[in-house]
């Protein structure tokens, strides 16, 4: 008889980072991009990062997606170090994401080629019904517009089941009517298909009235400099004392002054 | 009329008739009064294509053209593409290849006559070979501009979703590419075409080039060599709107800028 050692997990995140960094050679000077940042996210959180244009946000959800190796630290999701992207964790772009040679059903099927032929279409039957692309199945995304092509890319994403969602300031490109509505819209798929959401943003409103918790980073080189957690539930009252506390926090912490 | 303006349906036809009309008229009064006995007036070219398609020979000139055409240029295009998608896809080997086809490239097909007769004698076999020539390097540039221009989103995507490279090669960048290919192909069979008719001038008895050198040389009939020489742009034409149908194909049609 053998004793099974199960090594001991330090906590139950189901993503931590510990001491996370990159450094890129620019003209041949190291310029530091993100330092020490370390994050316990549990499963089926909604994680907003903010910072300041230009700080690092995205390189942050590139090394969490694994696309970019970090320079120091390291990404671990479910107790295993991430060397690379993975089709259980997905990225979704801000624009053209979508492939324009597929349709919307051949957008959503991409990468379920593995799966037999009556369980594929199921599976895109869903997510077209959730996304609200019905009757759409056949159109090119040419002929789609930017907020359709964008829960066409969500779509895509959850539809290969991926535990973690890594959102790169997805409805930055829309009109600001077309982005209240998408946030309606992520918050109703993510209630009830609970997967673990990474939201890059750079609108303030947009991470309160979404997050769970919002990770603040500072300036490059961008450490993170607060988590706040918005302890309102939802549907949150966007005109509640409470919401505007927490906004205004934020927008004190990225250093903006609200009277314009 | 300045740019903006659009052409109503009728007038699509109505006006190139009237210019193709008017390019007659110019044509029949100037040799009327210029009583040139060499060229031929537009009646007596249309009375020599007549004598053609009535004698038989036009359609196995046109039939040998075709023959010639579709060998040289099917061949260079199952050999460029696969090679320029490669050497767009791997940049050393393009650093590799690259300086010989730049040396390559701007030499005329026709430059390659005597090589052609020295290498394949005479027959059918030098003038394939010029038209695979002339076809061989616009067909590989465009594939490697269309591998280069590939944005990286869509390669990060198939990326993602666990795609091997030989999979990324099929089911993104090849579809990606598609349209620049397509600007290739179609650009390569009009130079094609032009090299034929010059190529079947020499070291072939049949073929539409061979009609317009024979017609002069077998007593000066320019009636005819005119006629042969509508016959080839008739057919170039009509060649190059064949291919314009193939980018109105849904999924290539979002890389054209008039797309619908």
């Amino acid at each position: 008889m053998t004793e099974v050692v199960v090594a001991p997990r330090l906590t139950d995140a189901k993503l931590q980072t510990q001491g996370l960094g990159m450094v890129f050679q620019r003209d041949g000077q190291p310029i530091s991009v993100l330092e020490e940042i370390s994050l316990d996210v549990a499963d089926g959180e909604f994680i907003c990062i903010v910072g300041p244009s230009g700080c690092g946000k995205s390189t942050l959800l590139n090394a969490l997606a694994g696309f970019i190796a970090p320079t120091s630290g390291s990404v671990v999701i479910d107790g295993v170090a991430v060397t690379g992207p993975d089709p259980r964790r997905i990225l979704v772009f801000q624009d053209h994401g979508v492939f324009p040679w597929l349709t919307v059903e051949g957008n959503i099927g991409f990468g379920l080629s593995k799966l037999p032929r009556v369980e594929r279409e199921k599976r895109i039957a869903h997510y077209v019904q959730m996304v609200r692309l019905q009757g759409f199945e056949h159109t090119y995304p040419s002929d789609l517009s930017g907020g359709m092509k964008q829960r066409l890319q969500v779509a895509r994403a959850l539809a290969v089941n991926p535990d973690i969602l890594y959102l790169d300031e997805p409805f930055g490109a829309l009109d600001s009517i077309t982005r209240v509505i998408m946030r309606g819209e992520l918050l109703r798929i993510w209630q009830t298909e609970r997967r673990t959401i990474f939201f890059v943003t750079h609108d303030i409103d947009e991470a309160v009235q979404l997050a769970d918790r919002v990770v603040v980073l500072s300036s490059r080189p961008a450490r993170v400099q607060d988590v706040l957690s918005i302890d309102i539930p939802h549907p949150r009252n966007i005109s509640s004392p409470r919401y505007l506390q927490l906004r205004d926090e934020l927008l004190r912490q990225i250093g903006l002054a609200y009277d314009v | 009329m300045n740019s903006l303006t659009k052409l109503r349906p009728w007038e699509k036809f109505f006006w190139p008739l009237i210019s193709a009309l008017l390019l007659v008229a110019l044509w029949h009064y100037s040799v009327v009064w210029t009583g040139t006995k060499v060229f031929p007036s537009p009646t007596s070219v249309v009375r020599g294509l007549a004598q053609l398609i009535h004698q038989h020979v036009l359609w196995k000139d046109i039939a040998d053209s075709f023959r010639r055409v579709a060998i040289g240029y099917g061949a260079a295009a199952i050999v460029a593409i696969p090679l320029g998608l490669t050497l767009g896809w791997y940049p050393a080997a393009y650093q590799v290849v690259n300086p010989v086809m730049q040396i390559l490239r701007p030499i005329s097909p026709i430059a390659w006559i005597p090589v052609a007769i020295v290498f394949f004698g005479v027959g059918d076999r030098p003038a394939i070979f010029l038209v695979f020539l002339s076809a061989f390097f616009p067909i590989v540039v465009a594939c490697i501009s269309g591998v280069s221009l590939v944005p990286p989103v869509f390669r990060r995507a198939g990326r993602n979703f666990g795609l091997s490279p030989i999979q990324l090669l099929a089911r993104v960048i090849f579809p990606a590419a598609l349209p620049q290919i397509l600007v290739g192909l179609r650009i390569a069979l009009g130079i094609a075409w032009l090299v034929l008719v010059a190529g079947e001038m020499i070291a072939v008895d049949s073929g539409l080039g061979y009609l317009v050198i024979d017609s002069r040389n077998s007593g000066n009939r320019y009636d005819l060599v005119v006629a042969a020489m509508l016959v080839i742009g008739l057919i170039g034409l009509a060649l190059d709107i064949a291919f314009r149908r193939l980018e109105k194909i849904p999924s290539v049609r979002w890389g054209f800028r008039d797309a619908p």
